[in-house]
Parts: structure tokens; sequence; C-alpha cells
């Protein structure tokens, strides 16, 4: 009974955050009068909630919202506080130098803030540290592998001596064996798929549980940053390459099963296809979730444009539904990236038979 | 953004649309026949729709 109680403020949770999240930026939005200034408001929040940035921000007007550790390396190590720029507006000092955030990457400056712009490149001519800043997507990345971490490993040890889960373990058992009997074993083959089990139940597990926390009023957008996705298409990459049997080479370099003459030019598409494939993991993931969050909240954007409660109460609607769609794809590409790996696990331990 | 550009990955747009209709109308026929392959079919459709999928998200990127 409790948990399923908990289950619906969960649910209702999830599914009324996008509100939550718009109404606190729309309070602090300077656009307030006329259409064509609540557009240019909704656009400006779109894409500031699409980017990075330097101090994690859940609900402005209740001042729910944490400043983050910079780190930049220029000509020695600077550590400081985000909250020394002041959403930047401000230039930050730190040892000496002067920093200032111009378009959301932080820049070198003086004392004043100068930013001057390249006419021909339309960048700033100030100098780029390098940038090890703890940003909001490096922080939700770090809670999520810990939450990960530690519910895992509570529902490993919970198993004991007998094979019955219990609590939480009820509801991951049975992913994990969806993960093994569906994704692992048919695409790699009973052979070789224990070796790769822990990298594709991570990746899965990861961009489910992070897709999900899109949707929460937390308002990161992890799965939607094209480095983020870039990352894990590496490890992809790189796990596929240095595992890969003599048969995965000899089938991209010199196909046994064409004639010779079709083996040269088949070797170069082949090794085409072996940088297309991480690369097109990589754009389907970022492309899907920053797509799903630009619909959400451009529907949301639109109830605001609105000013007749018919079309607000059909566009509250729209919203609810595609909330739900939404729940369902942070599902569906999760099941498709660590479907796709592996398949490329399978092809790389592939053992072929030629006579 | 000019005008071509626009057309152009409008109907990559419409291309992808038709093919990810036929795959899924192909599994749909699939499935109605052999009702205990459902889930090869369901798989194999899932893939060839993302492949089709990653074009048409290129596409949209381009412009």
């Amino acid at each position: 009974m409790m948990g399923k109680k908990i289950l619906t403020l969960l649910l209702m949770a999830v599914l009324s955050s996008p509100f939550v999240t718009y109404a606190s930026e729309a309070d602090t939005s300077h656009a307030t009068s006329g259409e064509t200034s609540v557009k240019e408001g909704i656009k400006e929040y779109i894409s500031h909630h699409l980017e990075d940035s330097y101090d994690f921000s859940i609900w402005h007007a209740m001042g729910l919202e944490f400043p983050l550790p910079i780190i930049l390396i220029d000509e020695g190590l600077h550590i400081f506080s985000s909250s020394n720029f002041h959403h930047g507006e401000t230039v930050a000092e730190s040892n000496g130098k002067f920093y200032k955030i111009y378009h959301n990457k932080i820049y070198r400056t003086d004392a004043e803030g100068t930013i001057t712009i390249d006419s021909e490149t339309n960048h700033p001519t100030q100098v780029k540290p390098w940038d090890f800043s703890i940003t909001k997507n490096v922080t939700s990345i770090f809670l999520f592998g810990l939450l990960i971490f530690l519910l895992f490993r509570s529902v490993a040890r919970s198993y004991g001596d007998t094979q019955i889960p219990n609590k939480i373990g009820r509801f991951l058992e049975p992913l994990v064996i969806f993960v093994r009997d569906d994704i692992a074993i048919p695409n790699i083959g009973e052979k070789h798929y224990r070796k790769y089990m822990g990298y594709i139940l991570t990746v899965f597990f990861f961009i489910w549980f992070i897709n999900l926390a899109g949707l929460t009023p937390l308002g990161i957008n992890v799965t939607g940053n094209i480095a983020v996705t870039f990352a894990l298409a590496l490890i992809t990459f790189l796990i596929t390459q240095t595992t890969a049997k003599k048969d995965y080479w000899m089938h991209i370099f010199w196909n046994p099963s064409v004639p010779w003459l079709m083996r040269p030019p088949l070797a170069l598409i082949e090794l085409l296809g072996v940088f297309i494939k991480p690369f097109s993991l990589m754009i389907r993931l970022y492309a899907n979730m920053t797509a799903g969050h630009v619909v959400i909240m451009s529907l949301i954007g639109l109830l605001y444009v609105f000013n007749n409660w018919f079309a607000r109460g059909a566009f509250l609607g729209l919203t609810l539904f595609l909330s739900i769609i939404e729940l369902l794809v942070a599902f569906l590409q999760a099941y498709i990236f660590a479907m796709l790996t592996a398949l490329y696990f399978g092809a790389a331990v592939e053992e072929h038979d030629h006579h | 953004m000019e005008i071509p550009e626009i057309v152009g990955a409008g109907l990559i747009v419409i291309g992808a649309g038709m093919g990810i209709g036929r795959i899924g109308g192909s599994a749909m026929e699939g499935i109605a026949r052999q009702p205990e392959a459902a889930n090869k079919i369901q798989t194999a459709m899932i893939i060839a729709a993302a492949l089709i999928e990653g074009i048409g998200f290129a596409a949209l990127f381009a412009v």
C-alpha cells in the first residue's frame, strides 16, 4: 500500500515537473510584456535549459540553487566557487587573474570584464583557459553514478544465501535478466557474452536513469549534451576495437566471402563503417533527448503565448501526453543504445567458419 | 538557413518516415503471420528503425 502511494507521488512529481521548472524560470525572465517578448523569453529559456551551466539552479525563485566549483588551468591552478560570477553578471578574481562568463564559456579578461568580439569570426579575442569545472552536467553524472552504484551494491548484497531478490531487487532483477536474455545473449552469443555484461548493464541503467532524471524538477539535460553521448560512444568504440578477434579485422580489410577484386573498395567502406557506427550512436541519443526536451518545453511555452483557457487546456493535455511518451522514449533510447552496443560487440567476437 | 536546405531536410524526413512506416507495417504483418516469432521480429524492427532514424536526425541537424 505504502509503496503504491510513493509510486503515485513520484509519477505525479515527474509529470508535473516541466511546469514547476518552467514557472520557476519564468519569474526570472525579463520579458513580461508584449507577445514578441514572451516568445523571445521562451526561446531564451529553452536554449538556456539545453546548455550546460556553472551553477545548479533547481528553483531560482525559492532560492533553491547551489554554486559549483570552477576549476581552471591558466598558468597555474585556479579553484573558486561559481557564486563569484553572480550568474555571469560580474567578473571573478582568482590569484590576480580576472575571469568572465561570455555565452556560457569562461574567458580571461581585465578587472572591468571587457570582452572584445573579433568581427570576422564572431568569437571573443580573449584567451580561453583550460576549463575543468564541475558543471551542472558533471555534478549530475557524479550524483547518478553514485546512486546507481549504491543501489546495485545493496541489491547484490541483499541476496546472501538465497536466490530470491528482496525490496528494490524485485524491481531490478527482471530488468537485469531482460538485458542479459534479450540484449546480450542474442547479439553476442552464449560463449562470449559474460565479459561484456558489466559494460552493457552499466550503460543501459546509466542512460535510463539519467534520461528519467531529465524529466524530473532537477531540470538537467545530460544525455542531451553531445559531449556526454560522445564519451559513451567512444567507450563502446574502444571496447569493440580492443576486444575484436582476428575474424573481425579480416572481414574488414580482406573479406574472404567476396571476389578478390571487390576486396579493396569494400575494405574502404568497412573502415568508414567502423567510425560511422559509434558516430550514429552518439547522434541518435543526443538528438532524441534534445528533441524531446525542446518539444515538451515549447508546448509549455505555448501555454504562456495563448491567452485563452481553451487553448491552454488543450496544450496542458498535450504536454501531459508528450511527457508520458518521453517516459517511453527514455527507456527506448537506453534499450537501443545497449542493443546496438551489444550488436557491435557481437560482430567483434563473431567466429566464422570458412571453407 | 536557406530555402533549398529546408526543402532537402523535409524530403529526407518524408523518406525516413516512409521507411520507418514500411518497417513497422511489415513487422506487423510478420507478427500476425507468426506470433511466436514476435520477439525476434520486434528486435530486428527496432534496430532497422533506429538506423533510419539516425539519417533523419542527421538531416535535421544539417539545416
